[in-house]
């Protein structure tokens, strides 16, 4: 097409510069200075004392688990799918879309109606003469809330790379005298990396800065990194701080991108 | 057996993801104001939300904001999308790398930064900055949407209707735009969807005195939920599957049976 569209990009490019690169520029500033306006380490320091340094850790370590749990759960049922029928695409699709219709603050609160002591899961485990589960107001239900919310993006990115193998190249590996397993480990699971390195960025992003799910699953004595980040911009007031922790949060995220462009060139597994 | 298997686990993972939208719904019939108690069947809450005038105004700020921001990000991003496709690959691959920045970063880094932002430039915090940031992290998902189908473009199409006399505005509305119009939908959709269920960025940039569904529903959390809450999400949830069922079954294979004949 023409160069004559090379302008069309303008707004959109004024756009990203002044909402995205920006914005951005203003945490570093915001993190890298006092209130003075003076240059200091002192916020990203701060991540260093005893009470940050515990909500990173157990940030970290419920994300892992979270997306190490997601990854486990998902990649058997996105193969499961793909082996369905071709038409069935946007339907498929479609169900993993259609819970976040239902407001997710809400979906996350029924998992206290489900979980409590005498909750519907507890209930049906009395009929089944089977101990009680209480994880209601600790770690797990916080693992369990974050299980439950980025599922959906583990599935699709997986389903779509799965969806998009050449059955041809199954039925070679087939013909050559490779087993189910030799299929597996050497054909569908390389072939699934851009759409597992994909997958795993859009859990464990969300889920190691969520401050919402704690709150709601996690009673409020549970603090992750994203509470704290939280408490400083709407409780404390402490922008500089909070600004200082978020770039410790970013260093986890850009590690994060890094690994996904090494390992997903072409953006093969980005769905949505 | 194994097909059995295979059917077990998917109901399971299926059991998971639906369980709490049944609870919910169950919740907007129960006659007990508090959720963990059943006090009998009842449909007073769908009579008193349509006298709710707090949640109705959040339910009317929730559906402004979807609209426009996803309205405004599609055009914004459709423009993006046909200007990218004739920039130089280096230029491509940087903006395109800015495009990802909302999507791959923290939501709550993205809230605090235009929070920032905001404060910056003086704005006063309301309606318009819950645009300006829903707009913002709508367009990387029309963008996203949008992408695949630019490629998959024959240029020989738009350079023909320029030859055959077309203006270039024409040429893209006759022949690029209706190619790229699945994905244009399916952006605007995705972007719709993502504004109405956003609740981390417009915690940092709504200001006191406005409210969507998501920010009311945070501040009743430690009074307890509001059952009309229930009722009305129940709706919305019913509303939305009977609409997509319909949309899924009829334009879906209508688009399908057109790009087939396109690619024969």
């Amino acid at each position: 097409m023409t160069s004559k569209n090379k302008w069309l990009s303008t707004p959109y490019v004024l756009w990203s510069v002044m909402f995205i690169i920006i914005p951005l520029g203003m945490i570093f500033y915001y993190g890298l200075t006092d209130k003075t306006g003076a240059f200091t380490l002192d916020n990203i320091t701060a991540i260093a004392t005893a009470e940050h340094a515990k909500a990173l850790w157990l940030s970290l370590l419920l994300s892992l688990i979270s997306t190490l749990i997601c990854f486990l759960l998902a990649y058997p049922l996105a193969m499961i799918l793909s082996n369905m029928k071709v038409n069935q695409h946007s339907f498929i699709i479609l169900i993993f879309i259609l819970p976040m219709w239902m407001n997710f603050l809400l979906r996350t609160l029924a998992w206290q109606t489900l979980l409590e002591k005498s909750g519907v899961i507890n209930s049906v485990l009395n009929l089944l003469h089977l101990p009680n589960i209480n994880i209601i107001n600790t770690p797990y239900a916080i693992i369990l809330g974050m299980v439950y919310n980025f599922l959906p993006f583990m599935v699709l990115p997986l389903y779509n790379v799965l969806s998009k193998i050449d059955e041809n190249v199954l039925d070679a590996s087939k013909d050559l005298g490779a087993g189910n397993v030799y299929t597996f480990v050497r054909i569908i699971l390389p072939l699934s990396i851009p759409g597992i390195i994909s997958g795993i960025t859009m859990v464990f992003v969300p889920a190691l800065t969520t401050f919402v799910i704690s709150t709601l699953l996690g009673g409020s004595k549970i603090l992750l990194i994203g509470n704290v980040i939280e408490q400083e911009f709407t409780q404390a007031s402490n922008w500089h701080l909070g600004s200082g922790l978020s770039i410790v949060l970013m260093i986890f995220i850009i590690l994060n991108m890094i690994a996904s462009a090494v390992f997903d060139k072409d953006g093969e597994g980005a769905t949505l | 057996m194994k097909s059995t298997a295979k059917n077990i686990y998917t109901a399971l993972i299926f059991l998971f993801l639906y369980a709490p939208i049944a609870t919910l719904m169950v919740l907007s019939f129960n006659a007990s104001k508090t959720r963990s108690k059943w006090g009998g069947f009842t449909f007073k809450w769908y009579s008193s939300l349509f006298r709710n005038d707090e949640i109705l105004e959040a339910l009317g700020n929730t559906l402004l904001i979807a609209f426009v921001s996803a309205l405004v990000a599609t055009v914004i991003g459709t423009i993006a999308c046909v200007a990218m496709n004739s920039m130089k690959r280096r230029s491509r691959t940087v903006l395109m790398g800015i495009t990802n920045i909302p999507m791959l970063n923290a939501e709550i880094v993205t809230g605090i930064s235009l929070m920032l932002l905001f404060i910056s430039m003086g704005l006063r915090f309301g309606l318009g900055t819950i645009l300006l940031s829903h707009i913002t992290f709508n367009i990387p998902y029309v963008i996203l949407s949008i992408m695949p189908r630019m490629k998959q473009l024959n240029p020989s199409t738009y350079e023909a209707a320029l030859d055959l006399g077309a203006s270039h505005t024409t040429a893209f509305f006759k022949v690029v735009f209706p190619d790229l119009l699945p994905g244009i939908l399916s952006g605007f959709l995705m972007a719709f969807t993502m504004s109405l269920d956003d609740f981390i960025i417009t915690h940092f940039t709504k200001g006191a005195g406005i409210d969507t569904l998501s920010t009311k529903i945070y501040t009743e959390v430690k009074k307890g939920i509001k059952p009309e809450m229930y009722a009305l999400s129940t709706l919305i949830f019913v509303t939305v599957l009977i609409l997509l069922l319909l949309v899924n079954m009829a334009p879906a294979k209508k688009f399908r049976d057109v790009s087939e004949r396109r690619k024969s």
